[in-house]
């Protein structure tokens, strides 16, 4: 229940860094705007990506469920590396970003852009952190309380990031300015 | 999951200290694999179907399809992926609650900027 | 009693507990601390009675800082043309003041009521995250040291507490104290959002049996509104401090109108937060009226469900009346109509709640006690407070007011006169029941007239100036342009600082007579267990409450529990009739006594997770490398925090007493 409570808190917290997003995308130089450096297919695969780690940490939960270690651990591992497929896209997509000219301070659009998805990549990060000190605690079988509700617990916070990410790839992504 | 319910309307104490992170999976019927994996493949298909926009037209259907695309999936993870539908009702007013707020107070918030006028 | 006392050497937790951390296991995870006197109890504590009085500690020394900060800001203005102060001192006074008054006294000093007694009221032995909870105070205590430092560091902030743009863009405020304030508020902000996950958990779930959400007392119920306050709108100023972050220390100019930026945004972004924080400073202090009127009216609260549904009206109103406090900024005619409506509206809730008051003292048995008196004088205060603000919802009426003194009069009457006059209250009421000592009620009457004269003196005459045309942060005013007669500016702020100083003597009685009361402690004669003839759970428990609240979980059968086990109706004569004595059902819950009762233990991870944050704070602003350091801790303490069973081994406690018995376990993950 806490965990819903700071997922709901955290819901105005992302709704704060899209509505300034969403307030200043059309704020820029003519040549580097949304519409010009989004690469759109490059970004489909990691948000499939990303959606797809929904389904593996769903899988690593319900092993857990089943006492199943082993596979809890596989799944775990395999969602933190689709986590880190995911982030690895997002460095990758700052950088050409980067290297087209646009800066973090370039513009209103991409201050708020970096912004509000350098916060979701944070999360990503954390919650990658999280996926893999699960996995090295439970190897040495030190996960304190009732197991499959730490997973579960996780598990919650990985879907929060990945619906915020379904929102953020439709709203900055797929609509344009 | 679904023995929360009665930890937290009844608030009994010796539950309701734990109630809060009640056993998630165990009372709860368990779904097979294969049922996460078709909604994954749902999801994927969505997930698709938005990105086509990209390259097909759908003229003034456009931003329509998408938001509700958008909140399909959203929906989907949520009460699926995340268990808020089998789950304590509780839970769904909390996460919902602040969702519903988010909404409402930047929509408004944007709406002051005259954000939807232009469009 | 069987309740079985956590052992008091560490020794024996820390070596003697047999295989509860063997060798392999413990990868540089400390000991569970295990003291339970001394600083160490206090420093590590989890308990939420400790970490309330803590919580209240802090806040009344910040209320003194806060204090000395508004005396120096009404000793400028007790003349023409002060020299108190310079100008940028001034300006970083009244911020300052503001903030403190704000952040760091009103806020936690309601936390530090709701942590000491929700648990009490619903019948819980402790919040359900405890180790949370006390990494919720540190947070609080180093966010606040942080904001403070700042004076010694280059100068406070100094852009007023809402910190408008542009006039805090690094341009207009080169010293670091802007982004002292930014990082010190987000520090503080982290204690009450995890604050308000605790509590709304701990009231949701560990109710005492037969305690129906109607049947909850009142002021858990306002503090659970409270918190749910805090919940959503922490994350909203969360999103305006780290774009004010990246606009001063790492270029980005989300409210540069040279770039093309609205600094609007800022505004909206302050006042989302910014409205719902006055309900979060003033609900509180609404719950502790709605607890003292009735038990010195010996009556039960008038219209309950009116009140608690009142509170929730307020609490959901709040969130549509933001940009009211921008009606000066431009905002088009569609939006100002509209959020003078929904102020308008929120006047109403607030108006059930001071009836509700009124009528349950109407034809009360009423006493005067110095808590009582409070409670009056709050009514009487917020009431004017309330009305000043009626007359900004008029949203032309409201573009004169702007900015002028009108404004302070209005926000002090409601945050003086309503949330802190009913913190007063509060200490009064529940001072015997933290500290089974009595204040004394002569002292107590002393300061609630000082107080309660010296508001109206200080902030009745800004109503006047205000409307006069002084400006809102005015560093000094000239005889020549006072005006004349009744008018007269000079005459008036002469009487404003007169009446700071009789607040100050009030608040200094008070500190005197807590020091009375507790420097012969020995001689001073025990507070009787219900001074009050009090109504709820709370009193069903000695004073000061053992460690574990309860040796017996209450099963509630009503609301005002404690009063219906004390009294009955006789069903002829319609009598209300005493049957038992306070003395009587507390012996007779304790003859029902758990006989194993497991207490989460101390920690010492919340305080390092905590100092870990300002470490980073400082980094931000005077050395990045810094960040790193703090970044460290805080991986590290997480990890210490993850990996600490956050209840000791069983065996570190003595077995239960007959075997198997009643076994009490609190919230574990956390």
């Amino acid at each position: 229940m806490a965990m819903w409570m700071f997922l709901g808190s955290e819901c105005l917290l992302f709704g704060g860094l899209i509505s300034t997003y969403m307030l200043y995308r059309g704020r820029h130089p003519a040549d580097l705007g949304p519409d010009q450096v989004f690469d759109i297919p490059f970004t489909s695969v990691s948000s499939f990506v990303l959606l797809m780690s929904s389904l593996t940490m769903v899988l690593a939960v319900s092993s857990a469920a089943q006492k199943d270690d082993r596979r809890t651990n596989l799944w775990l591992t395999v969602t933190a590396l689709l986590g880190a497929t995911f982030v690895g896209g997002q460095v990758y997509e700052f950088t050409s970003f980067y290297r087209e000219g646009l800066g973090f301070t370039s513009s209103l659009f991409s201050s708020s852009f970096f912004t509000l998805t350098g916060f979701h990549g944070v999360h990503v990060t954390v919650g990658i952190i999280m996926l893999m000190a699960l996995v090295g605690i439970n190897k040495r079988g030190r996960i304190p309380g009732d197991k499959a509700e730490v997973v579960e617990l996780v598990g919650l916070y990985w879907h929060f990031v990945d619906v915020v990410w379904i929102i953020i790839f439709t709203l900055v992504y797929l609509i344009p300015s | 999951m679904s023995t929360t319910a009665d930890h937290v309307e009844h608030a009994d104490h010796d539950h309701g200290d734990h109630g809060d992170h009640a056993p998630e999976a165990h009372a709860h019927e368990h779904k097979p694999d294969s049922y996460y994996v078709k909604i994954a493949l749902i999801l994927a298909a969505i997930t698709a179907l938005e990105t086509s926009t990209y390259w097909v037209d759908f003229g003034a259907f456009f931003l329509p399809t998408l938001l509700i695309l958008m909140a399909i999936k959203f929906v989907m993870v949520a009460s699926l992926f995340m268990h808020l539908r089998g789950d304590s009702k509780i839970f769904s007013y909390l996460f919902y609650s602040g969702l519903i707020l988010a909404i409402g107070v930047y929509v408004a918030f944007l709406a002051t900027f005259r954000f939807f006028a232009s469009t | 009693m069987a309740i079985i006392e956590r052992p008091s050497t560490p020794a024996l937790a820390g070596s003697g507990a047999p295989a509860v951390v063997t060798p392999s296991q413990a990868y540089g995870v400390l000991k569970r601390p295990v003291s339970t006197t001394g600083w160490r109890s206090w420093v590590f504590t989890v308990d939420h009675k400790k970490l309330g009085i803590m919580y209240g500690v802090v806040a009344m020394f910040f209320f003194l800082v806060g204090g000395v900060e508004a005396l120096l800001i009404r000793l400028q203005l007790a003349g023409p043309e002060g020299t108190v102060l310079s100008a940028g001192l001034y300006n970083e006074m009244f911020t300052m003041h503001a903030t403190t008054m704000v952040f760091l006294f009103v806020m936690p000093m309601g936390a530090a009521f709701a942590n000491y007694f929700i648990p009490l009221q619903i019948g819980a032995r402790d919040v359900a995250f405890p180790r949370i909870n006390a990494f919720g105070f540190w947070c609080f205590l180093v966010g606040g040291i942080f904001l403070n430092t700042s004076w010694f560091l280059g100068g406070a902030a100094d852009g007023g507490w809402f910190m408008y743009q542009p006039n805090a863009n690094a341009l207009f405020s080169p010293s670091h104290g802007v982004d002292f304030w930014g990082l010190g508020l987000q520090i503080t902000g982290i204690a009450s959002l995890t604050g308000a996950v605790n509590l709304i958990t701990t009231i949701l779930n560990m109710r005492a049996p037969g305690m129906t959400l109607m049947k909850m007392p009142i002021f858990t119920w306002m503090s659970l509104v409270t918190q749910f306050l805090l919940l959503f709108a922490m994350p909203v100023i969360t999103v305006a401090l780290f774009l004010l972050m990246f606009q001063r220390e790492f270029g980005a100019t989300f409210f540069d109108v040279s770039a093309g930026a609205d600094p609007l945004l800022w505004q909206h972004l302050f006042w989302i937060f910014g409205h719902p924080e006055v309900y979060i400073i003033v609900l509180p202090g609404f719950g502790i009226a709605s607890e003292v009127l009735p038990v010195f009216s010996r009556k039960p609260l008038f219209g309950y469900r009116f009140v608690v549904f009142s509170g929730a009206a307020i609490g959901f109103v709040g969130w549509g009346v933001w940009a009211h406090h921008m009606f000066a900024s431009g905002l088009g005619p569609v939006s100002v109509a509209v959020f003078s409506m929904a102020t308008m509206l929120i006047a109403i809730p607030t108006g059930v709640k001071i009836v509700n008051w009124v009528l349950t003292m109407w034809g009360g048995k009423i006493w005067f006690t110095t808590a009582m008196l409070f409670i009056v004088g709050m009514i009487a205060q917020f009431t004017i407070g309330g009305l000043s603000g009626v007359t900004h919802a008029v949203a032309p009426s409201d573009t004169q007011q702007t900015d002028t003194y009108y404004i302070i009069a209005h926000f002090h009457y409601t945050i003086f006169g309503g949330a802190v006059m009913a913190l007063f209250a509060g200490f009064y009421y529940w001072w015997p029941k933290m500290f089974g000592k009595l204040l004394s009620e002569r002292l107590g009457k002393w300061n609630f007239w000082l107080m309660m004269i010296g508001v109206n003196l200080t902030f009745g005459p800004m109503h006047i100036i205000g409307l006069q045309g002084q400006p809102r942060r005015m560093m000094n005013w000239t005889e020549a342009r006072a005006g004349e007669g009744f008018f007269n500016l000079g005459f008036w702020n002469r009487v404003a600082s007169f009446g700071s100083l009789l607040i100050t003597i009030g608040v200094i009685l008070f500190l005197v007579n807590v020091w009375n009361t507790h420097k012969k402690s020995s001689t001073t004669p025990k507070a009787p267990l219900d001074p009050w003839d009090a109504r709820s759970l709370e009193w069903i428990t000695a004073s000061p409450p053992k460690e574990h609240n309860f040796d017996a979980i209450p099963t509630v059968h009503a609301l005002d529990e404690f009063f219906h086990r004390k009294y009955e109706v006789d069903h002829d004569t319609g009598e209300v009739r005493k049957i038992a004595s306070a003395e009587e059902v507390l012996a007779a819950e304790e003859a029902k006594a758990d006989k194993h009762i497991h207490l989460p233990s101390p920690s010492y991870w919340p305080i390092i997770l905590a100092v870990s944050l300002p470490i980073m704070g400082y980094g931000v602003i005077f050395n990045r490398l810094l960040i790193a350091v703090g970044g460290v801790i805080l991986l590290l303490a997480m990890f210490g925090w993850a990996l600490e069973p956050s209840v000791a081994d069983d065996s570190d406690y003595d077995p239960p007493v007959d075997g198997g018995g009643t076994s009490k376990e609190l919230a574990n993950i956390g």
